[in-house]
């Protein structure tokens, strides 16, 4: 497979290696993207570095960092007998106080598992006596493809259909992880897809403000310790800047089409990270011309008390300072089959990474 | 008279029950509509060991590029009959509808389970039908049990068998059924289209037994997918099982739309195709048996077993590391098969 194939050949791996151990310094390297925390455990990545080259793994998966009173909020959604709430697989497992979104989908048919928002506004299209809640998960990646479609909910006035907007910006929360005292972060490996979106600039203040190199990373085995080679040539250097190593997919002022359309819907707002707590201008809301597709503003939900199990250290894995078996719950009362907190929640999730593909 | 669609009558047991299996179910499935229908089908005790299995059968949709529900019912019993070195023989059909379905649809699936059952040469001698109130079951569900016989010279066949040293092999590519299903499911178009590789194994595991005396165990990766045998297959022996990432077969649409859906082939079902475990020795001949056969044509040879991390699956992948392949966990796709 093009674009795969040439990023997954083992012939190529020993020189990587080699050009990484001459540069090796004690470094902590941390990744914000579940694609990239997946592809480090699938391929073993970390086996093949020096042992002071350290790889931690950052807030990246946009499942996990949903707040459990989300999950619960549209969960509640579905004992309206006119409402179906269309989602994404990944995050109908998520567990709530009032259940998942899977069981719901099963005991009632209010839910319905989309591929794309679009999916969603046309069967909002299909069933005008039904109210479609779009549950709408992700970072910059997919918050243009939710804006693009809202705008055509306005345009035609599809007035059966509304997001509930869990979409989150990943900049804000790499500056609210840089100020917390116990981060120990040296360079990150940046998020290939939402680069693709939001461009190199973005991630300029943690050059600026903070001395970390960062190089905006592909997926594939090669791709990920070409970025850690990439991360050592800067501090050779003595370079703090944002390089590009997915040039197949990211330019560096990102897809300014994808950017306007997520403007002109949505508006910017504080928002509760699960694990993180509150972060300030990191979220993303439909803007007041979109109110009336706005699921929060037609389905006002009471606060909810929804807690974390208080043993869990999920806040900390997602914070890199602890690795997930550090965490006396790990593979023991917390498992993909019962999660306690949300890097177990999805497949993306670091705990879920390092239980699926830890080695012998 | 016939209706459009299924009644609750045609499952109370009186005269629309009769005239639906005198005129629905009988004619597909190769007995005659004024036959004489027994409480029990009398079958001759053929004087061997007997294999003696069962499955049932949820998928949806009932149709599916490659297959369906009737010819995944009929080969679903047959290749686990043919697993255990089993000849299949006859089968049982137990069929529970939804009230509501079109006559047509009952029809179309049980012309596939008597063409199915011709294809694999056994013969469906007793059944059951049900018809159950709207929304108790999704259309259409179906049980098949099947008997088979076991010749006096086939070993016992069972994952316990295998030793350090053997070697695992597939019969052909993973994860095409998984993938089929679910993008008839989902409605994802995808060119070429990614048919399922539904298919009867008792003839395949037939030569392979023949080719390779030290044939330990076979099984057929459905539900699960390979990762599920392996780690089966590791527990049984208490061995460790090393397969290599680049020897599995793949089919490169498959490996596409996996990766685009992030679904690994490793854990999509297959309903045509075999594990086998063989003793070194046998091992190259058993490949070239597998080959020689039409089910066989992409077989490889994906690992070995040893003594190292027993109980435990590993996988050696394309770029030299190593990791474990765990059970699936969860619902990977809702009900494929």
């Amino acid at each position: 497979m093009r674009y795969l194939a040439e990023f997954r050949q083992g012939g190529l791996v020993p020189g990587l290696v080699d050009a990484i151990a001459r540069l090796a310094r004690p470094i902590r390297i941390m990744e914000v993207c579940g694609g990239h925390t997946h592809a480090i455990c699938r391929y073993g990545l970390a086996a093949l570095l020096p042992p002071e080259v350290h790889l931690v793994h950052g807030p990246g998966c946009p499942v996990c960092i949903v707040p459990t009173a989300t999950v619960a909020n549209a969960v509640a959604l579905t004992d309206r007998p006119e409402v179906v709430v269309a989602c994404f697989g990944d995050i109908m497992r998520v567990p709530s106080p009032r259940g998942t979104l899977l069981s719901r989908a099963r005991g009632t048919g209010r839910v319905h598992m989309v591929y794309s928002p679009l999916e969603a506004l046309d069967l909002a299209r299909v069933s005008p006596d039904r109210q479609v809640v779009f549950l709408a998960i992700g970072f910059e990646t997919t918050a243009p493809s939710t804006a693009m479609v809202l705008r055509r909910a306005w345009k035609d006035a599809v007035s059966n259909f509304t997001v509930m907007s869990a979409h989150y910006l990943v900049p804000p929360a790499l500056r609210a992880l840089m100020r917390h005292p116990a981060t120990r972060v040296d360079a990150f490996i940046a998020p290939g897809h939402v680069s693709a979106v939001i461009g190199l600039r973005a991630y300029d203040f943690l050059c600026a403000d903070h001395g970390c190199p960062v190089v905006v990373s592909g997926f594939e085995p090669l791709d990920i310790l070409h970025s850690v080679l990439m991360i050592l040539e800067q501090f050779q250097r003595g370079e703090a800047t944002v390089g590009n190593q997915y040039r197949r997919a990211v330019r560096y002022s990102g897809n300014e089409t994808a950017m306007a359309a997520v403007s002109e819907v949505f508006a910017v707002a504080d928002a509760d990270w699960r694990g993180l707590g509150r972060i300030a201008a990191s979220g993303l809301m439909p803007a007041p011309d979109y109110g009336a597709w706005d699921a929060a503003q037609r389905y006002p939900a009471p606060q909810s008390d929804a807690e974390d199990s208080a043993e869990c250290r999920c806040g900390d894995v997602l914070r890199g300072i602890i690795s997930p078996a550090d965490c006396a719950l790990f593979a023991a009362a917390c498992t993909p089959e019962n999660p306690f907190g949300p890097c177990m929640v999805s497949t993306e999730g670091t705990c879920a990474a390092y239980y699926r593909y830890r080695d012998v | 008279m016939e209706t459009a669609t299924i009644t609750l009558a045609h499952g109370a047991g009186g005269r629309a029950s009769d005239e639906l299996i005198r005129s629905v179910v009988l004619p597909a499935l190769g007995g005659a509509s004024d036959m004489t229908l027994c409480d029990a089908a009398l079958i001759s005790n053929p004087g061997e060991r007997i294999a003696f299995t069962t499955d049932g059968f949820t998928v949806t949709p009932l149709f599916f590029p490659g297959g369906n529900i009737g010819r995944l019912a009929v080969f679903g019993t047959v290749n686990d009959l043919a697993m255990v070195g089993a000849v299949p023989r006859y089968l049982a059909l137990s069929i529970i509808a939804e009230e509501g379905l079109p006559m047509e649809s009952l029809r179309s699936v049980l012309r596939e389970v008597g063409n199915a059952a011709r294809e694999a040469s056994v013969r469906i001698v007793t059944g059951d039908t049900k018809v159950v109130g709207s929304g108790a079951v999704d259309k259409l569900f179906l049980t098949t049990a099947g008997i088979g016989t076991v010749g006096g010279d086939v070993p016992l066949l069972s994952p316990d068998q295998a030793c350090p040293g053997d070697v695992v092999l597939v019969s052909g590519t993973m994860g095409d059924h998984g993938v089929a299903v679910l993008s008839a499911r989902e409605g994802l178009s995808f060119t070429p289209q990614i048919t399922s590789d539904c298919a009867p194994l008792a003839h395949l595991a037939g030569v392979l037994l023949a080719a390779a005396p030290s044939l330990r165990c076979m099984r057929d990766p459905t539900r699960g997918g390979l990762a599920s045998v392996l780690n089966e297959f590791a527990r049984a022996a208490d061995a460790g099982f090393e397969i290599q990432e680049d020897a599995v077969p793949v089919r490169r649409e498959v490996a596409a739309l996996s990766e685009i859906l992030g679904l690994d082939p490793l854990y999509l079902a297959n309903e045509g195709k075999l594990v086998a475990v063989v003793g070194p020795r046998d091992a190259d001949r058993a490949l070239s048996a597998l080959r020689a056969h039409p089910l066989g044509l992409e077989a490889r040879a994906i690992g070995t077993v040893n003594a190292d991390h027993r109980g435990l699956v590993v996988m050696r992948t394309g770029i030299g590391t190593r990791r474990i392949v765990e059970y699936p966990t969860g619902e990977l796709l809702p009900r494929i098969c």
